[in-house]
């Protein structure tokens, strides 16, 4: 590897000290790559000169399991993606796979993946700003996300079972139907959400240590962001308005009132801000949806095996980390020739090493959190 | 009764106890009952009083430990330690015999002498600082009349068994937290010194237990008017940084540096880091109560309006009550910065200390010699 050739030294301009770059390996068990990440870094002193990504430690060839599998199969697959928004993760390779072989899918189902799907996104937010917190070194945010966490997971768990692998969505609908106490317990999880989420804001928004950690820190510009193709918080906290809920309506996302948070300056602190509001405008999402679900089916019309006509299709949803697609091809067969899966996390590592460069060990660190990476979402 | 009564008196003062009855008993047993010379006495008084110490320095460390684990449960809204014995009060004690059952690494690569020799340096820096700290009106080790300057000399040992931790451990992880320590040593000696000086200079002496007696009439934190709160702010903020506590535990800031200067150390060698650590902790508290807050002194509040003394109910509490009660109120402090605050970066730290509490603390000292020399009797 060429990262493991003999140090370049250079001798220090003012002084006969001859000082050395070095090399130090982030991970892959490191406390703070969330997962099996290496980053090898490149050190003067304690300023980062270069950061390279070193994937691959998880990776399951996913694709080529998937082009082995019959469609069905495959949705619990994308579990172990973004396992932190399984949810959304299942439902987007349902939407492909509804397009592929248009089937329609029920008034009550779209509801139901609308609320759930917002609600994984409140999960998945929440435990990020846990983590984030202490990458930061403020542990009891860790505990208090983790708290909130634990009621929306509970109410995952009677809704299909699982609590972080949910393989709830199908190609057609939803695997179960909701519980008698869903409604209630979703608009309880609401309420007692909005006063927590301020809570959160003033144990770190506000507090001085925090804003140096994270102020101007990691600066991606709005063009930058585009051209490495990041999605989600990080593409909207450099201030690109870009939502696909709102800029290419899946599901049933054009019937509800919510804002797109957007960051000015693309810094640690505004990617944190916009995950915050995101989760405000998530509650706003879910309050409109809990009232109007209709009764009826739950699984639309699906044939017993399921074989799409020819063709090809790619379909997109925004994740609680960025815009994840699905690309399928099909030959007729019950199973998909080929399978492509964009994850957000790739393309959000991608800019990583372009920001850290030129701060300090904990300042990527800070980054690292602030991106939000899922590592098995990287690797697949 | 009147054993009763003694023992009594002997809770209540027990330095009166180790003065009139203790040492001129064990004189007489040693020096005219047994004949051995003097300093076999000395010797035999030094070797009592450090068994003593140690066993109160590792149960109060004990003790730190699982307060801190209970506080941080609470902050994070967990129960905590609650298995072990009642109310978990065991804990520590089974994770140290956990401890002591681990192995005892030494990397391959380590610089072995230095490697061994950091952990005892990190506890014997931090038991040589006890020595001065006055626990109640005669309950002191040794009342230095430099006290105050033997444990800014000495308290900057610890710092230097990080720096050593982290270089003789060949692993760029504790030497990234060395550096960070050594770093340390250069900028934090100063600014907890420089609210010690202007203490100093308000008693006028360097003897800690001087220094409480001189606030009977009134803690020096208010008695130096807004200079004193000043003081103690820097000194609080300032002596943080140096015992390496959050938000300044850079040396081992774990979402950084894995475990920082002690990743490379396990078991019993570990733990006299730890333990280090938690007695570090009760130093600087306790030079807190004895600086700012008058030390075993009952509580005084004397501003220019408010006049407030418990009289003769202060004695309700024995002396050492008092400093304890103060000592835990600002540990407490502590720990409540730990489980609140983020950790700042290195350079920041360095920022705090040059630009903001070592220009602050000069002005500050400044004023105080300014009101000192005014309130002076002219000579």
């Amino acid at each position: 590897m060429e990262e493991m050739q003999p140090l370049n030294t250079k001798p220090s301009p003012d002084t006969s000290l001859k000082t050395e770059e070095y090399f130090i390996n982030m991970g892959p068990q490191h406390p703070s790559t969330h997962g099996v990440l290496r980053l090898v870094m490149k050190l003067d002193g304690e300023t980062v000169l270069e950061v390279k990504p070193v994937m691959g430690y998880i990776h399951r060839s996913m694709e080529k399991m998937a082009e082995r599998d019959v469609y069905a199969q495959i949705i619990h697959l994308t579990d172990r993606q973004d396992y932190l928004s399984a949810m959304l993760t299942n439902w987007c390779f349902c939407l492909a796979a509804e397009k592929l072989s248009n089937i329609q899918v029920p008034e009550r189902a779209e509801y139901i993946r609308v609320i759930i799907g917002e609600l994984n996104r409140l999960s998945s937010h929440l435990l990020w700003y846990g983590a984030y917190g202490m990458d930061l070194g403020a542990v009891t945010a860790f505990f208090w996300g983790f708290r909130e966490r634990e009621d929306i997971v509970d109410l995952f768990e009677t809704v299909c079972g699982q609590r972080l692998t949910y393989n709830y969505m199908r190609i057609g609908g939803l695997a179960h139907d909701i519980t008698e106490d869903f409604v209630p317990r979703v608009k309880g999880i609401c309420e007692m959400l909005k006063p927590r989420i301020d809570e959160y804001e003033s144990l770190l928004t506000k507090n001085i240590i925090f804003l140096e950690r994270t102020q101007g820190i990691g600066v991606l510009s709005a063009e930058k962001a585009v051209s490495y193709g990041t999605g989600g918080p990080v593409l909207r906290g450099s201030g690109v308005k870009f939502d696909l809920r709102r800029d290419d309506p899946y599901s049933i996302y054009d019937r509800f009132q919510f804002d797109v948070p957007t960051g000015s300056r693309g810094d640690c602190l505004d990617r944190y801000k916009v995950r915050m509001e995101e989760m405000r405008q998530s509650i706003r999402i879910i309050e409109q949806a809990i009232d109007q679900i209709p009764e009826g089916p739950i699984l639309g019309k699906v044939p017993r095996v399921l074989r799409p006509p020819v063709g090809e299709v790619y379909s997109r949803l925004e994740t609680a980390r960025g815009d994840m697609g699905v690309y399928l091809v099909s030959d007729g067969g019950t199973k998909p020739t080929r399978c492509k899966f964009r994850t957000a996390c790739f393309s959000n590592l991608s800019c990583v090493p372009e920001i850290s460069v030129g701060w300090k060990v904990a300042d990527v660190v800070s980054i690292l959190g602030s991106v939000d990476i899922v590592v098995p979402d990287i690797d697949r | 009764m009147t054993i009763l009564k003694l023992i009594l008196r002997w809770i209540a003062h027990p330095g009166d106890f180790a003065l009139d009855t203790a040492r001129p008993f064990l004189h007489q047993l040693l020096v005219t009952r047994l004949g051995l010379p003097e300093l076999a006495f000395t010797v035999v008084c030094m070797l009592i009083i450090g068994v003593i110490m140690l066993t109160f320095v590792s149960l109060s460390a004990f003790w730190l430990i699982y307060m801190e684990r209970k506080v941080c449960a609470y902050f994070q809204q967990r129960v905590g330690p609650n298995r072990v014995g009642p109310f978990g009060l065991l804990q520590t004690i089974a994770d140290a015999l956990k401890l002591m059952q681990k192995e005892d690494l030494i990397p391959a690569k380590a610089d072995r002498p230095i490697f061994l020799i950091a952990p005892v340096l990190a506890m014997t820096a931090t038991f040589m600082v006890l020595a001065v700290i006055p626990f109640d009106k005669n309950l002191i080790v040794t009342d230095l009349n430099i006290g105050v300057l033997y444990i800014t000399a000495v308290s900057g040992l610890g710092v230097l068994s990080i720096l050593m931790a982290g270089w003789a451990s060949a692993n760029k992880y504790p030497l990234l937290g060395g550096m960070r320590s050594a770093a340390h040593i250069i900028s934090y000696v100063l600014s907890p010194a420089l609210p010690v000086l202007s203490v100093v200079l308000f008693t006028g002496t360097l003897s800690t237990q001087k220094i409480v007696e001189a606030q009977a009439g009134g803690w020096n934190l208010l008695a130096m008017g807004p200079m004193g709160v000043v003081a103690a702010l820097v000194f609080l903020t300032a002596s943080t940084a140096e015992i390496n506590r959050a938000p300044f535990d850079l040396p081992e800031a774990e979402s950084e540096l894995t475990a920082g200067f002690s990743t490379e150390y396990s078991g019993m060698r570990f733990s006299m880091f730890y333990l280090a650590e938690f007695i570090n902790m009760f130093i600087v508290s306790a030079m807190f109560a004895v600086l700012f807050l008058g030390g075993w002194q009952p509580l005084v509040i004397h501003l220019p309006l408010v006049h407030l003394t418990l009289g003769p109910w202060g004695g309700f509490l024995p002396g050492w009550a008092w400093f304890l009660a103060k000592t835990y109120a600002v540990i407490f402090v502590l720990m409540w910065f730990r489980w609140t605050f983020p950790r700042v970066r290195v350079d920041q730290l360095m920022k705090l200390e040059w630009k903001i509490l070592l220009p602050i603390s000069f002005a500050n000292l400044a004023l105080v010699a300014v009101m000192v020399a005014l309130s002076m009797p002219k000579a």
